[in-house]
């Protein structure tokens, strides 16, 4: 890592997460990128939740670091001096460093601009559309109310800045299509909008990383093509880093630039797209192959790998 | 749909034997109006056959067959006219139409209505009931009505918008009357100083309670707010060097008109006004001083839904993790819902003591909590509206069984109606289950809107986990 120039923008070392006897995640490093998609797979069960969940402070690993630095000129000096300072994060002249294993999760989004998404929506269904996305700016709004007491006797900064959470509300409207849809209730959405929905809710946070769990499940092939435009938008025009967890590789091998595998809590292959798709071991753990060619792949993963069992054609 | 599915299946779960659910036919209906009746001769042959009297030395034993014979008909009345003629009606009407039966320009009609008719309350009922008449309708109806109506509203901030269920209300509702009366009698404050003192005390009690309960959730965390309760009265009761225990507090001075006393003498309010004394003076003062209150709860309440901290309560009764996910501090979130209901109990509580000039722990039982908890619940959570007019129906209802004097002409001078105050009550609460399980008024009005308001239905509205 101190050979790297440039410090990646979030660094998982020696993950390991236990619950009582069961290792969900063991020893696991991996790294995302500023500007760049990371895919985080594996089949059931591999532990991918779990590390979204020690990311975004939801569980608390029993051991490892996970570092996430704002600015790429952070050093690993940086990085030590904190560790060893006991802090949970620093920032000095914009340059934002924090520990996530050491924040509670609604820092991590709060300070860290960690946001996530849910395997299972956790949209607020009785609210409206727009309301979701304006209690996702509830810290910055919360500041301009002057902690409620300039909101109530009716001060304009507050009327300002409710004008300008509308206003981005808006732009992420516009960009997922919803904005006919504003005011009706985020659950009386179809279930592919409430994806994209909850998904910009993430967005109006104004993370720079931005965890989603399994963003593809149930949509449908036209909806998967949406999504994938949406994640590169967010990718190519605001600063935000995505990681994903995903079972759909359509949209894995399409965006992401960096892939991360993973099979009963430890990562087995670390690599662009192409690289994981040709990797013997991941062929063999997750991804399956083709019903024609299944008779050569199996010899050769038997004379590759005689220790791990076929995953079966998906 | 949802209610009308909710209904439908209830009114099912009524049902005894197999009758089938959709119109019976009459003599279908006679059946399970006869098994009605054997249900209730078999509920009622443990409870209310035998009575036992006070005879000499010993007891004796009356049997009362005639009365059991009178509930079982009772019974079975009820049920034939329910299956025959109410239940196929209830069925007929359209589910669209019991949600929304009101459009939002009616709404706002019935709300402007109901303001200018409680701003002439006073004078209404002194025009209708006359000097004498009116002091009953001021006092009992009026102020009475207005502390519960009040009181539901600041229990809905922390039920109806945060969604923790708080079953020791009453509590902050002690804290406020005590606080703002010892620091009347002991310290010498005025009622105008004891009044935001009362609240304060309240609001960091509620804060208080509000940390321990904190990782609770659902039935926890209102068994421990009930527990709370419990002790606010406990402690109230046992610390008699200050509270006065059981005896309470008495003389507690009375609120001026911002320094006139409401008195006979010649530096009163009648004599500085040069109008004749009469104790309504003091009445018509506390009923818009309660009026004031409870219109300052509502005003807050609504500003509050607007602010971000209202919509990141509601936020929270939809769902905790999602809040937490997008950077909200729960435990703020909960500790400020806790501390604005509670300040809004403190305030109606020194408004009480006030008015009463006398406080003991008997005013604030377990029984208190779960009235306004009713009021909040059958209101529907989170309206404003609804639970001003569940707040009138329930306590203005029950208020109105004291005028039922004729009723001893039927049943003997021994008739005493405001012993059913509870049998009505939960009839209230079984019957609005069965209608309106989502309250009165069920659909939620959102905070801010694009293009145009449109109201959510309850269905889509969570009532939240704690």
């Amino acid at each position: 890592m101190s050979m790297q120039a440039e410090m990646p923008l979030l660094v998982v070392e020696h993950l390991t997460m236990r619950f009582g006897g069961l290792v969900a995640i063991d020893d696991l490093s991996f790294a995302a990128h500023r500007g760049e998609i990371t895919a985080l797979i594996g089949p059931n069960g591999a532990g991918k939740t779990t590390v979204f969940n020690c990311i975004t402070g939801f569980y608390k690993p029993t051991v490892g670091r996970i570092a996430l630095a704002h600015d790429a000129t952070t050093t690993q000096t940086d990085l030590d001096r904190l560790t060893n300072s006991g802090d949970r994060w620093r920032k000095a002249d914009g340059r934002g460093l924090y520990l996530l294993e050491r924040m509670p999760d609604y820092e991590i989004t709060a300070k860290a601009k960690v946001a996530r998404t849910f395997q299972n929506i956790r949209l607020f269904t009785g609210m409206t559309v727009l309301e979701n996305l304006i209690v996702a700016q509830h810290n910055a709004l919360m500041r301009a109310s002057g902690w409620t007491v300039l909101g109530l006797v009716g001060a304009r900064r507050f009327k300002e800045a409710e004008r300008a959470a509308v206003e981005r509300a808006t732009f992420w409207l516009d960009l997922i299509g919803l904005t006919l849809r504003a005011d009706d209730p985020a659950g009386d959405l179809p279930y592919g909008d409430q994806r994209r929905l909850e998904i910009a809710r993430a967005m109006c946070t104004g993370p720079r990383l931005l965890c989603l769990d399994e963003p593809a499940a149930g949509l449908n092939p036209k909806e998967s093509l949406e999504l994938n435009t949406l994640l590169r938008a967010i990718r190519d025009d605001h600063d935000t880093a995505i990681l994903l967890i995903e079972h759909d590789m359509s949209v894995v091998m399409e965006i992401s630039d960096h892939v991360v595998v993973l099979e009963h809590g430890a990562k087995i292959s670390d690599g662009t797209p192409s690289h994981i798709k040709n990797d013997p071991a991941v062929i063999a753990a997750y991804l399956g192959v083709d019903e024609d060619e299944e008779e050569a792949a199996e010899a050769e993963i038997e004379g590759l790998q005689s220790g791990l069992d076929h995953g079966g054609a998906r | 749909m949802q209610s009308s599915a909710a209904s439908a299946s209830a009114s099912r779960k009524l049902d005894i034997g197999p009758a089938p659910a959709d119109s019976p036919g009459v003599g279908a209906a006679a059946m399970d109006a006869a098994k009605s009746a054997l249900l209730v001769i078999g509920l009622a042959t443990p409870i209310v056959l035998i009575e036992t009297k006070q005879s000499g030395a010993g007891v004796a034993l009356e049997w009362r067959f005639g009365l059991v014979a009178v509930l079982a008909a009772i019974a079975a009345l009820a049920r034939f006219i329910h299956l025959t003629v109410v239940g196929p009606r209830v069925r007929a009407m359209p589910a669209s139409n019991m949600a929304g039966r009101f459009s939002p320009g009616t709404v706002t009609w019935i709300k402007r209505f109901a303001l200018v008719f409680v701003l002439l309350y006073p004078f209404i009922a002194l025009a209708l009931a006359g000097k004498g008449g009116a002091i009953k309708w001021i006092d009992n109806f009026g102020i009475q009505l207005l502390i519960y109506v009040m009181l539901g509203w600041g229990l809905n901030i922390v039920v109806g918008l945060a969604g923790l269920l708080d079953l020791g209300y009453v509590a902050f509702y002690a804290v406020g009357a005590y606080s703002s009366a010892l620091l009347a009698k002991t310290v010498g404050l005025s009622f105008w100083l004891c009044l935001p003192l009362a609240g304060i005390f309240a609001a960091l009690w509620g804060i208080l309670l509000g940390f321990p309960v904190l990782r609770l959730r659902g039935d926890y965390l209102a068994i421990v707010t009930l527990a709370f309760g419990e002790i606010i009265r406990l402690v109230l009761i046992n610390w008699v060097d200050f509270t006065g225990g059981y005896a309470g507090i008495s003389g507690i001075p009375r609120p001026t008109f911002f320094g006139l006393p409401f008195t006979a003498g010649d530096d009163g309010f009648a004599a500085f006004f040069g109008v004749s004394f009469t104790p309504l003076h003091r009445l018509i003062f506390l009923f818009y001083l309660i009026l004031a209150l409870a219109l300052l709860t509502n005003y807050v309440t609504i500003k509050l839904r607007r602010l971000p901290i209202g919509r990141a309560w509601e936020a929270l009764r939809e769902d905790e993790i999602a809040c937490r996910s997008l950077g909200i501090d729960t435990v703020m979130t909960k500790l400020t819902a806790f501390a604005m209901g509670a300040m809004f109990g403190g305030f109606a509580g020194a408004f009480f003591a006030a008015r009463q000039g006398f406080i003991s722990p008997e005013s604030f039982i377990f029984m208190e909590s779960a009235v306004i908890l009713a009021i909040v619940v059958l209101g529907g959570m989170g309206s404003q509206l609804g639970v001003a007019i569940a707040a009138v129906v329930m306590i203005g209802g029950t208020e109105l069984l004291r005028e039922l004097d004729w009723l001893k002409d039927i049943f003997g001078p021994g008739f005493d109606p405001t012993k059913y105050r509870m049998l009505l009550f939960g009839l209230a609460m079984v019957v609005m289950m069965v209608w309106k399980p989502r309250g009165l008024i069920s659909t939620r009005e959102p905070s801010i809107a694009l293009h145009e308001r449109k109201a959510i239905s309850g269905a889509l509205v969570k009532e939240g986990h704690g």
